[in-house]
């Protein structure tokens, strides 16, 4: 019982450790390959984002939509149905905006990473570019890593700002909330470090998210059942990782 | 060749896309009323009492923004609160004899401080201090005159 618990323990302090040794390789074969492959990333920024968009867009605006609808039915109890505005874009930027985001990069991107790589591994592309003489970590994750970690931060903005047009919709457009003092209390009450909070968050995930499904690809058991199951895991863990760094990020900037 | 021009195409689309979004939010979101200190005078101004008056918060005249608050001491020799004021030097023309009052907008809004015009012909500039100051009223105080008059009155 105690010896299952010390492998455990063991098991995963050693993924931990190995985690981590790759993260620092990919990062420290990034700066070469943004600048020199450039095309890699690009074509991987398209993969990540572009094709991402759609999804993260009629999100947004449903998440802010239905926070426009709560606001006004909670605050219209205070009488403070003007304060929707505030409501609907703290929530956004600091919070629903990244972590929804990351959720949903980690479904549609993520999930195609994972299983990308790891079809590569088990039709043994991986190592017959080994036998070329090249580095698979460079040719092949690193520019997906970058991809990832380039577009989340986007993605997350995108989500923000549309959600907060949703809420707008809603609560000026439908529900006759002044217009004026929708944005006037926006403007006084959101300050820049609110802004940039997110902006961190969303980058924070955007690493984790990407690593994570890089990782779980890269060392999937090579057969159609190990695919699948990385594919799993890395959404699974993704969400987790992204939902504790959530609450540490949030603790740490109250 | 198509296929990696219209790739380049959605990437550039995206990456603009994001870029707006994130202007948009950290340009229109914010308080756009952002003053810029680079052309200013500081005044000071004495409270015996600052209530919850913090960094950042308006200056304010006839209800429009003229500056900003730029620090709130204690000073252990005069026993209250100085702080200290930028005014946007387009307001150059401000009586010396104005006065400054820690006013809070709206019921539960923040506070900012207001200055009322005096009529003197001497204007404020960098480092003067503002004699008339009034402090922010504390609601708690307010409520144990009140309570105390009213007792005072029954008897």
């Amino acid at each position: 019982m105690l010896r299952d618990l010390w492998y455990a323990l063991d098991d995963f302090l050693r993924t931990l450790g190995q985690l981590l040794i790759f993260f620092l390789r990919l990062v420290a074969n990034s700066p070469s390959i943004l600048f020199r492959r450039a095309g890699l990333v690009v074509k991987q920024v398209y993969n990540a984002g572009a094709l991402s968009l759609v999804i993260i867009m009629v999100s947004g605006f449903f998440v802010g939509g239905v926070l426009g609808l709560q606001g006004f039915s909670i605050l219209s109890k205070f009488n403070a149905e003007d304060s929707i505005g505030t409501f609907a874009a703290f929530s956004l930027l600091k919070e629903l905006g990244p972590v929804v985001t990351a959720l949903l990069f980690a479904g549609r991107a993520g999930t195609a990473l994972a299983s990308e790589i790891g079809l590569m591994k088990a039709t043994d592309q991986l190592s017959a570019m080994e036998m070329m003489a090249t580095n698979p970590l460079r040719r092949v994750l690193v520019p997906r890593f970058l991809g990832g970690v380039i577009s989340m931060p986007m993605l997350a903005a995108v989500f923000s700002v549309i959600g907060l047009f949703g809420a707008h919709l809603v609560g000026v457009n439908l529900l006759g909330v002044d217009q004026g003092a929708f944005w006037q209390q926006i403007q006084t009450t959101l300050e820049l470090k609110d802004v940039y909070e997110g902006i961190f968050k969303s980058v924070v995930f955007g690493v984790v998210a990407s690593l994570l499904a890089v990782w779980e690809g890269y060392n999937a058991v090579p057969t159609a059942e190990g695919v699948s199951r990385a594919t799993t895991r890395s959404v699974v863990n993704s969400a987790i990782a992204v939902l504790i760094l959530d609450f540490i990020i949030t603790a740490r900037f109250i | 060749m198509r296929q990696t021009r219209s790739v380049e195409l959605g990437t550039g689309l995206f990456v603009l896309l994001g870029m707006a979004a994130l202007l948009f939010l950290t340009t229109q979101t914010t308080g756009s009323q952002a003053f810029s200190a680079a052309e200013s005078y500081s005044v000071t101004a004495r409270f015996e009492n600052v209530g919850s008056l913090k960094d950042r918060a308006p200056v304010a005249m006839s209800g429009v923004t003229i500056g900003r608050v730029t620090a709130v001491e204690f000073d252990p020799q005069m026993l209250n609160a100085q702080v200290t004021f930028q005014i946007d030097s387009r307001f150059d023309q401000i009586p010396d004899d104005s006065d400054a009052s820690i006013l809070t907008a709206g019921l539960l809004g923040s506070q900012y401080i207001g200055l009322q015009a005096g009529g003197s012909d001497l204007y404020l500039e960098e480092g003067s201090e503002i004699q008339f100051t009034q402090s922010a009223i504390v609601i708690e105080n307010l409520i144990s005159k009140y309570l105390f008059n009213s007792g005072g009155d029954s008897e």
